[in-house]
């Protein structure tokens, strides 16, 4: 058995992005009971500089496509080459990250290959399947989060997945391999290169909402973008990263990089501080695995408290300063 | 730049989804759901209109869906798309992504030259993103997915700005090309008031020939419905058969219940909660 993940650089550090390792462990985990081979593929310009992490989680070979003008990311370009690659190795099984680049390359090659793909698994497991022997289900969210599907594609080799970053958690324990990388260099003819790259525009630094042990997070119940203050003044006093709910970005309270939920980060902290938010089940989607969860709601009825540990009935704009004030105190002796 | 494609899907608005949309069994109960304009693909028929005021290109709506996604179709008419065709058979159901694009494709084959594909980033119902490179990938054109602006367009040549995880690009191609179009790319417009009069009580056709798709473009008030036998297609490759991918079970989502402890709200309670934290905080850090 054999899976093959696409790795993907983040090209602002040079270093290697989380959810290529996260699925680099997953693959691991999945092919380690069939004395399976897990495979990575990057394709691009030079390798990201801390790729020993993939070995440390189980990867047995790392394939590197190298070419200059491949920096820039020429989607089809990439698909050819992924394709041919794909050809040659014959995995049972393709995982990429659902990024931009993940989700545009990916249909691409499930299209010419007419294999099936399943978007922003959330669960990966291998099982018997009537007369087809293992194959891989893929359970996602489906109609807007309320229901979990489990998809299967049991005709087709191979089977395809993209999975979101942060939803596979990396195992405490490592599998460290011996470290072996492929590279080939690309002739550009082989390729297709229609694009021209006219400008890069650098954005805002991504708020990394995964490497913080607290989150404070607001929803639509926060009320105004000066409110959200209060949550950033309380943030700060306990060292947390502020989030929230998709009302409150839409709402535009805070920035898209901050959402929580089934479209915007999943997170795992030790604890989630919840302010005005209902708790939806694609919020929940990106939350409800934190340690201890702690919501302040003026509706004793709103479902976040259905998963909260601690709760208090009471309006938002009452609760921070007090909390604050106590904090200092207490935190200050 | 004469000829713009926009692949329009009507989608259950779940949004809006309530209690009563839930059945017992956990299933959704889709005619609970109030069916709308797949959000995204308004922005895709927005920026073609927009290329449309600049230029005089002329857009063709097509759906493949159930004969009630006429809706959809009646407002692009309203918006201002020039065509539009509903592409509809029993033998589509249970498409996947695949056997989706698989269709789509052939329609726009069907429908002859063009120079852009206009989609959606994403349908709300599924938010797989798939369908729009899927399509790109079997007419053989090239592909740009997330595009958050239009820039410039020429005869030759159209440049846009592509959202990317950590920076945006501004690229340049040529025609013919299929972008995907993302919530930041433009605010759709209202539908034209004039146009609503004028196409109201315009309603599907079937039984489209080759002989005949012409006479149904000049005549508007029809919505010339195309089915498999009219384009022609491999009914293996469409609907269910079709689709690589099977729903294996669906589950809906259970609410595990915590063990809740409220605090009172005065002070008293918030300091008891703020002990809690300090707990938690001395943890952690
Ligand atoms: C496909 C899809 C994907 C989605 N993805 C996400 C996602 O990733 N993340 C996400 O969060 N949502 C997502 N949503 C949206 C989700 O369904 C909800 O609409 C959203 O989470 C609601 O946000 P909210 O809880 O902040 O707002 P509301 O549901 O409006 O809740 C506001 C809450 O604040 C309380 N409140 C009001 N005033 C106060 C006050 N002064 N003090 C304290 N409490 C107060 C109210 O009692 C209420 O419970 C998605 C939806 C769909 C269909
Ligand atoms: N049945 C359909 N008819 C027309 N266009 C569609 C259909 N399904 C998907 N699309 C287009 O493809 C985009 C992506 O869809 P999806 O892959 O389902 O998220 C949508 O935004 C539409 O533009």
């Amino acid at each position: 058995m054999k899976t093959l993940i696409f790795i993907e650089k983040n090209p602002l550090s040079g270093l290697l992005r989380d959810v290529s390792v996260e699925l680099s462990a997953k693959a691991f985990q999945l092919m380690e009971p069939y004395n399976g081979e897990v495979v990575g593929i990057f394709t691009g310009d030079k390798l990201p500089e801390n790729t020993d992490i993939l070995f440390s989680y189980g990867m047995d070979r790392l394939i590197h496509y190298n070419n200059s003008s491949l920096s820039n990311f020429y989607s089809v370009a990439y698909k050819n080459i992924l394709e041919k690659m794909i050809l040659k190795e014959d995995p049972d099984f393709v995982l990429f990250g659902a990024t931009n680049m993940g989700r545009e390359v990916a249909p691409l090659i499930s299209s010419s290959l007419q294999t099936g793909l399943t978007a922003d698994c959330t669960q990966l497991y291998i099982d018997d399947f009537k007369n087809n022997g293992k194959i891989l289900y893929q359970v996602r969210p489906a109609f807007g989060g309320n229901i979990l599907a489990t998809i299967v594609s049991p005709d087709q080799r191979p089977a395809m997945s993209t999975v979101r970053e942060g939803v596979m958690r990396l195992p405490e324990k490592q599998n460290k391999k011996k470290e072996k990388i492929e590279s080939f260099d690309i002739v550009p003819e082989d390729l297709w290169f229609k694009d021209e790259f006219l400008e890069i525009l650098k954005k805002e630094k991504k708020v990394n909402l995964n490497k913080s042990n607290i989150i404070i997070a607001g929803g639509a119940g926060v009320g105004s973008k000066e409110n959200f203050k209060l949550l950033f003044d309380l943030a700060e006093a306990l060292g947390a990263e502020v989030g929230g709910s998709r009302a409150a970005v839409d709402s535009g309270f805070i920035d898209k990089s901050r959402q929580i939920g089934q479209t915007g980060a999943v997170v795992r902290p030790k604890l989630y501080i919840s302010f005005g938010i209902s708790g939806s089940i694609q919020h929940r989607a990106g939350m409800e695995e934190s340690g201890k969860i702690i919501a302040v709601n003026t509706d004793v009825n709103a479902p976040i408290f259905d998963i909260s540990h601690f709760g208090i009935v009471e309006d938002m704009k009452v609760v921070i300063p007090v909390m604050i004030r106590y904090l200092k105190e207490d935190i200050n002796g | 730049m004469k000829k713009i494609v926009v692949l329009a899907k009507q989608v259950p608005d779940t949004t809006n989804i309530t209690g009563e949309t839930m059945k017992e069994d956990g299933t959704v109960n889709r005619a609970a759901l109030p069916a709308i304009f797949n959000p995204e693909d308004l922005n895709a028929l927005e920026m073609a209109l927009s290329i449309k005021d600049r230029t005089g290109a002329e857009v063709t709506v097509i759906s493949m869906g159930p004969p009630k996604a006429v809706e959809i179709l009646k407002h692009s008419l309203y918006m201002g798309a020039d065509f539009v065709y509903l592409i509809s058979d029993r033998k589509f159901a249970g498409a996947d992504t695949l056997a989706t694009s698989y269709v789509l494709a052939e329609a726009i084959k069907y429908l002859g030259d063009f120079d852009l594909v206009l989609a959606g980033r994403q349908a709300i119902d599924g938010d797989t993103a798939q369908v729009g490179p899927q399509v790109a990938d079997k007419l053989g054109i090239n592909i740009i997915s997330y595009i958050k602006k239009l820039v410039d367009i020429d005869e030759n040549r159209i440049t846009v700005e592509r959202d990317g995880d950590f920076q945006s690009e501004v690229i340049r191609s040529s025609f013919p090309l299929l972008l995907t179009v993302t919530n930041d790319a433009n605010i759709p417009r209202y539908p034209n008031a004039l146009k609503m009069l004028r196409y109201f009580r315009s309603d599907l056709q079937f039984n489209i020939s080759e002989e005949n798709t012409d006479q149904f473009k000049e005549n508007r008030w029809v919505i010339p419905t195309l089915s498999i036998n009219d384009l022609k297609l491999d009914p293996a490759k469409c609907g269910l058969s079709g689709s690589p991918t099977k729903v294996h079970k669906i589950k809906s989502i259970v609410l595990k219940g915590g063990d809740l402890k409220i605090f009172e709200n005065n002070k008293g309670g918030v300091m008891e909660l703020v002990k809690e934290i300090i707990k938690d905080y001395a943890e952690v850090n």
